[in-house]
């Protein structure tokens, strides 16, 4: 029975993992740059819930969709100021920006926030599920976690298969020459991009810090760092694969934690990954790129 | 044709030895600013990390530069070389009792041990390219921290005795010392690292990378980075000239970190020193400096290791302000339209010139 709740509790982690995969393998997908700040989106997500509910008793539904309106008008004003004036630069500039923008939004969070770990209120009120004689005890937030996942997992999916706009996602991230003679606006198209990245990075933020309720400046940045692990691992730039590589790394970490050693369980998590490039080169459902001479 | 190739020959080694003294002016600037008294103890507890994060930009700039691969696990190597240095010098403190002498060969150690790890996950990483090689680097670095910290080392007169577990699992007789404890790491390091040694390093690392860049080594290095399969066709061997890069690039690290060690007096693998962000924080040094420019690298890494202690008075905008610089720097210098507003500003000037005269 332990082994099922510590599994479905890596599923839960998982799905905050693939949730914020999601942003970074669409942005990586149409824009082809790494965004290092988007771990820190996550906490931004976190923090402007923190201010609705924790400090001011506001209604929880309120305090997420308050993050999800910051960090989507931020997403956008990042991509605007900062990444939109690099585009045709090297990758390598775009990358130092973004971290750049990184040390920016921990360092204004820490002005405004202070330093200290944060109680963070969970946004999720409904009482944990008893199975099994009460043996198996689930959590409210893991499952709306695990819902919100599969929720926005199949809303994403169709949003690109069926709408225009996820059509011309498409049409950028195959050619963006190609796209622009089409007629498909590739600014917009990127600025909507950010904007979905960002508003699922602060409901991964909110999700997260209900499940750990503690909230600094850095709280994003490792669960950013390994949910880009997770992107990289399902293949970047595929939206099944950021999914599938997201669940695969919550499960692994949490069971690492629980049956090897909780110290070492970065360094599992990171060991798996490393044999998963080693096998397939551009990850599990990564497309591989054929070289032209 | 000959007396052009000399030309060219000779205008490197002009260029190698105006980064020399470039780095030997600063040591006599120091020299000469701390004998006026001018000198703060910020500013002297600054040297020693300046010259140890120059021999990192400089060695991470082999990788990104010359070989063209995005490293972002170059604290591991750092890491690596900073506890197999602490390490000899500590476990030898009974056999060799000039610390001076212990230092020194730690740092051959440490150069080493790093190149060693640099080749070993090497061979694997460079199978890879682009981003997917920037991801396992850095999941290579956390990677080592992590294993670092969950490491105990003791030594008795049964010799050295390892374990993951803890102090106890290491079976020490009473008199026995413990030198790795896990997460606290290696405390009681003699301070052996000064400024003198440490530009020393700086220019015997300088002296390898130059001498390498512009040998037949660094010249097929740099066709793999301008176009592998060219470099292929004409019987350049890919892997072996890659690993080359990369073992000497880690290996330099690997000294940076024993200087590193021996100016604390405790060392601890912690994110901070160790973790990505470090790894992160070489490669701004490296990028802002100039990709494949050894000199930016030195100008970038003092510049910006210094910029954060002396903007110390403005407290907690100091972070904040040095974000704002690295993306406004950024900006200025990559993005297509400011270098084309640069390159207008630029002709105008000239064509001033050219009016005056």
């Amino acid at each position: 029975m332990s082994f099922l709740s510590y599994f479905i509790n890596g599923i839960s982690l998982g799905s905050i993992y693939a949730i914020i995969a999601l942003g970074y393998t669409m942005v990586y997908g149409i824009a082809k740059m790494l965004n290092f700040a988007h771990g820190d989106i996550i906490m931004v997500g976190a923090f402007a819930t923190f201010t609705v509910v924790s400090t001011n008793g506001g209604n929880p539904i309120v305090g997420i969709l308050a993050a999800v309106l910051v960090c989507t008008v931020l997403g956008v004003t990042i991509e605007r100021v900062a990444y939109r004036p690099l585009r045709g630069a090297s990758p390598l500039a775009v990358l130092i920006t973004a971290i750049g923008v990184s040390y920016l939004l921990q360092n204004v969070a820490l002005l405004i926030f202070g330093s200290n770990s944060k109680q963070f209120t969970s946004v999720v009120n409904i009482p944990a599920l008893k199975l099994a004689d009460g043996q198996l005890s689930i959590s409210g937030v893991t499952m709306v976690t695990i819902a919100s996942c599969i929720v926005i997992m199949i809303v994403l999916t169709t949003f690109i298969n069926k709408t225009k706009m996820g059509q011309a996602m498409l049409a950028v991230s195959e050619d963006k020459g190609a796209a622009t003679l089409m007629g498909i606006d590739v600014n917009r198209t990127i600025a909507v991009t950010f904007a979905i990245g960002s508003a699922l990075a602060a409901i991964a933020g909110v999700l997260l810090c209900s499940a750990y309720p503690s909230l600094t400046p850095y709280t994003g940045s490792m669960p950013g760092i390994k949910a880009f692990v997770a992107a990289v691992f399902g293949g970047i730039g595929s939206i099944p694969g950021a999914m599938i590589g997201g669940i695969i790394l919550g499960v692994i970490e949490n069971l690492s934690k629980a049956y090897i050693s909780s110290q070492l369980s970065d360094a599992i998590v990171f060991s798996v990954l490393i044999i998963v490039l080693l096998v397939r080169p551009t990850g599990i459902l990564g497309k591989t790129i054929h070289e032209k001479v | 044709m000959k007396r052009k190739a000399k030309g060219i020959k000779n205008q490197t080694t002009i260029q190698n030895f105006i980064t020399y003294a470039i780095v030997i002016a600063f040591w006599v600037f120091i020299q000469i600013w701390s004998k006026a008294g001018q000198m703060t103890s910020l500013l002297n507890g600054l040297l020693v990390p300046i010259c140890t994060y120059v021999i990192l930009a400089v060695s991470l700039n082999l990788t990104v530069g010359i070989l063209g691969e995005l490293s972002l696990g170059h604290a591991g190597f750092m890491c690596v070389g900073a506890f197999s240095g602490a390490f000899f010098t500590k476990a030898m403190a009974g056999a060799i009792p000039s610390v001076g002498i212990r230092f020194a060969i730690a740092l051959l150690v440490g150069a080493a041990v790093a190149a060693l790890f640099g080749f070993l996950i090497g061979i694997p990483v460079l199978r890879l390219t682009g981003d997917y090689l920037a991801i396992v680097t850095l999941a290579f670095g956390e990677i080592i921290k992590n294993l670092i910290n969950v490491l105990y080392v003791g030594k008795d007169s049964r010799g050295l005795h390892l374990s993951m577990k803890d102090v106890a699992s290491l079976n020490l007789e009473p008199e026995g010392e413990v030198i790795i404890k896990g997460a606290q790491g290696i405390t009681g390091t003699p301070k052996a690292s000064t400024f003198t040694i440490g530009i020393l390093l700086v220019l015997l690392a300088l002296f390898i990378i130059l001498n390498l860049v512009n040998s037949r080594t660094g010249r097929a290095i740099m066709a793999i980075r301008d176009n592998r399969i060219a470099a292929e066709s004409v019987g350049i061997n890919i892997t072996k000239y890659k690993l080359l890069a990369f073992t000497v690039s880690a290996s330099i690290a690997g000294v940076a970190g024993v200087l590193y060690s021996h100016n604390l007096s405790s060392l601890a693998a912690t994110p901070k020193n160790f973790g990505y962000n470090m790894s992160i924080m070489i490669l701004v040094f490296v990028v802002l400096g100039g990709i494949g420019n050894i000199r930016g690298s030195i100008i970038a890494a003092v510049i910006l290791t210094a910029l954060p202690e002396l903007l110390r008075g403005l407290n907690n905008y100091r972070m904040l302000i040095y974000a704002i610089v690295l993306i406004a720097m950024m900006l200025f210098n990559s993005a297509p339209k400011a270098i084309e507003m640069r390159e207008r500003l630029m002709e105008k000037v000239k064509g001033k010139g050219k009016g005056a005269a």
